[in-house]
């Protein structure tokens, strides 16, 4: 088959049309709300500032210490000194510190704190003063008895090896860090989608953008995308922050942390759009936001670990959305688990999300 | 061949236009029928017929809480009319909602636009909706707003962001442009302005339906106008029409010093007299000619001995013929 040539096509429109693409919207929506976000100084300290100087507060507070000495009161007497020298010949010397002192002096510093414990020896043998509801003084006995026995000569009927756990992987601000990870995604998905949404409802603007031909999904497609976005920006300055300063060790695949970042940041987008779906007024909103994300603050393990909870309450909590996103997380960061092992999680996720956007839709009002 | 089929074809499509516009056919928007209850309860617009034909500026006129929002705002397609029938450029609304939302450049009444964006911005926003958008830089020109391109729309003042609100439904390139209260709460100034920009829309062949409570407002700017009062059309047409239709050319307006117990004369009576209103002590005489009317009436005042405290003779208004049609000003606030 020979091939025609064209002839040249004139075609020369006496005013130029300018004509969108299919994307154009969607681009410009998508733009335009980053800009937005970007001009919102507040949105930069809520979103990006907050969970750092939460992370570091909480890592400060909870770093770990050299092991504690624990200070003992060894009251006055004929045997006083044979009490404190069998105490620095025990192996455990180093971790009591032992001050000799008259019985009264021994009994006002131990009430105001300053000894967790008070011990008297006399011919019958040693008596130790402790008060069981303090923590530090029943640990003291144990402490003390120990070193004076084993001082004393007794020996272990087993032997025992003991390894301490203080390296990076098992201290708090590693379990904290994903938790404050998810914790983000939620609190800005719920409020960069839900707040946003309602906010543009009262002032009319959705109502004047459904006016113009703009596609409903080109809209909020935007607004989950300008989610995706921050969630690349949240995610990688909390891990930053916790590889620099706290040397936080990340065991599992980037690319893994941000599928379920991303999964996360879409499953609240969803939650937050539902919860704007009717909301006229951003009170009403505020109100709705905080009931919705209250519970999982509390149960889902930011900060510390919903295993404390009754073991009956936990079913319900590891199907609540942040309980998943936490759970994965952590094994991912830390544990450095597959995406396989965590579809359980990943299923809730996009449950929740899945759920949301179509009961969203479904009763969406866009004036 | 092919150019010349696609030639044919537009020359077709235009000439069938042109002969629709000028044997007057070409209707831009007609209803009937038109009627919307709220919740059961509230009837805001209770059977409205219109027809509002190719490059008319067209007013909807009315008190507040009317029924004109409602009513304008069924006819955008944003509310769902609970009885009648629409069609905007020869189309419905459930058939045609796409190609609608392409041919219409509507302004809502108080939409605050994004703050934290600029006025460019903005209308690129609103221009990367429509297939075929009009020049960002073209309506930045037309509305005044080039300084104040780069500008926040938070920093704007009411009429800028009125304009800027404008700006939005032209930048469609739209067939016609729906405004509802396009210039409530602005300043003289700025209602002029946008009164300009109007009119230059409709010299480009643009069609215009717009609301408004202050009848200098559609006296000057609209075509024809259909002035509404509790969801129904109480009159329509252009508005010299209507002031003659409904009261004389002109008002002679008097009101006597106290004491003087001439209410009970009637001034109907005098040469040249439609109609009398009293309110406040204050006669207003619709006439058809004061030159004749006047006389008369000073004549007649001699004659009572009434002294004359107030005098004056000005053309009839819009306002003139809503209260001869309702009882009640325009604008009771």
């Amino acid at each position: 088959m020979a091939t025609v040539e064209q002839p040249p096509v004139v075609t020369k429109p006496e005013q130029p049309v300018k004509t969108n693409g299919r994307w154009i919207a969607y681009a410009r929506l998508l733009q335009m709300r980053m800009l937005e976000l970007q001009r919102e100084p507040e949105v930069i300290f809520w979103v990006f500032v907050f969970p750092l100087l939460l992370a570091l507060g909480l890592g400060i507070a909870f770093r770990e210490k050299p092991a504690d000495v624990t200070p003992v009161a060894v009251v006055q007497g004929p045997k006083a000194q044979q009490l404190f020298d069998l105490i620095q010949r025990s192996p455990q010397h180093a971790a009591i510190q032992v001050e000799v002192l008259s019985a009264p002096a021994a009994l006002d510093g131990f009430r105001l704190g300053k000894y967790a414990l008070v011990v008297t020896m006399d011919d019958f043998g040693v008596h130790y003063r402790y008060d069981p509801a303090r923590p530090e003084s029943v640990l003291a006995r144990t402490q003390v008895d120990d070193a004076l026995q084993a001082a004393a000569g007794r020996r272990n009927p087993i032997s025992t090896e003991t390894k301490s756990s203080s390296e990076p992987g098992a201290r708090y601000i590693d379990f904290l860090i994903p938790g404050l990870l998810g914790m983000n995604l939620m609190n800005s998905g719920m409020w960069g989608i839900g707040f946003a949404l309602v906010e543009m409802r009262q002032r009319k603007l959705l109502k004047r953008f459904v006016a113009t031909p703009m596609r409903r999904s080109d809209f909020l497609l935007a607004l989950v995308s300008s989610r995706l976005v921050l969630m690349l920006i949240e995610v990688a300055l909390l891990l930053l922050f916790g590889v620099l300063v706290f040397h936080v060790r990340v065991e599992g695949s980037l690319a893994a942390i941000l599928l379920i970042g991303a999964l996360g940041a879409i499953s609240f987008g969803g939650v937050g759009l539902l919860t704007a779906s009717r909301a006229q007024k951003i009170e009403s909103v505020s109100g709705l936001i905080n009931l919705v994300m209250m519970p999982m603050w509390i149960f889902s393990g930011v900060f510390f670990s919903y295993e404390r909870f009754p073991k009956m309450a936990l079913p319900a909590i590891r199907a609540l959305p942040l309980t998943a996103l936490n759970d994965a997380l952590r094994s991912i960061i830390l544990q450095g688990a597959s995406l396989h092992s965590q579809l359980g999680r990943i299923a809730v996720l996009a449950i929740w999300g899945g759920v949301s956007f179509v009961l969203a839709l479904r009763w969406f009002r866009w004036s | 061949m092919f150019n010349f089929f696609s030639v044919s074809l537009w020359l077709n499509q235009n000439s069938a236009v042109d002969l629709q516009y000028h044997l007057g056919m070409a209707v831009a928007i007609q209803c009937r029928g038109l009627r919307k209850t709220y919740e059961g309860k509230v009837e805001a617009v209770r059977g409205i017929d219109l027809t509002i034909n190719m490059g008319e500026c067209f007013g909807l006129l009315g008190p507040n809480g009317a029924g004109k929002t409602t009513t304008i705002e069924i006819l955008e397609g944003l509310l769902e009319p609970t009885s009648g029938q629409v069609e905007v450029l020869g189309r419905s609304w459930q058939s045609s909602a796409g190609d609608l939302r392409e041919w219409l450049g509507i302004s809502l009444q108080e939409t605050r636009l994004s703050e934290k964006l600029t006025v460019r911005e903005t209308l690129q926003l609103f221009s990367s909706f429509y297939h075929h958008p009009g020049s960002v830089d073209a309506v930045l020109e037309e509305l005044s707003l080039q300084e104040k391109a780069d500008a926040w729309v938070g920093k704007l003042s009411g009429g800028q962001k009125q304009r800027l609100a404008v700006a939005t439904a032209l930048v469609a390139n739209p067939k016609i442009l729906f405004l509802d209260e396009p210039t409530t709460g602005l300043d003289p100034q700025s209602r002029r302005q946008l009164w300009d920009i109007v009119r230059q829309f409709q010299q480009r062949n643009g069609t215009v339906l717009l609301t408004t409570h202050y009848m200098d407002e559609a006296e000057r700017l609209c075509d024809r106008i259909a002035i509404i009062d509790h969801g129904q059309i109480i009159a329509e047409g252009t508005p010299p029409e209507l002031i003659e239709r409904l009261t004389g050319h002109h008002v002679v307006e008097f009101a006597l010093s106290d004491g003087n117990a001439t209410n009970g004369h009637n001034w109907s009576k005098l040469p040249g007299v439609q109609s009398v209103r009293t309110e406040d002590g204050l006669f207003s005489l619709q006439v058809q000619e004061p030159h004749e009317t006047i006389p008369a009436l000073l004549a007649e005042l001699q004659k009572q001995r009434a002294q004359l405290v107030h005098l004056t003779t000005r053309q009839a208004s819009l306002e003139d013929v809503f209260v001869q049609l309702t009882g009640r000003h325009l604008r009771e606030d």
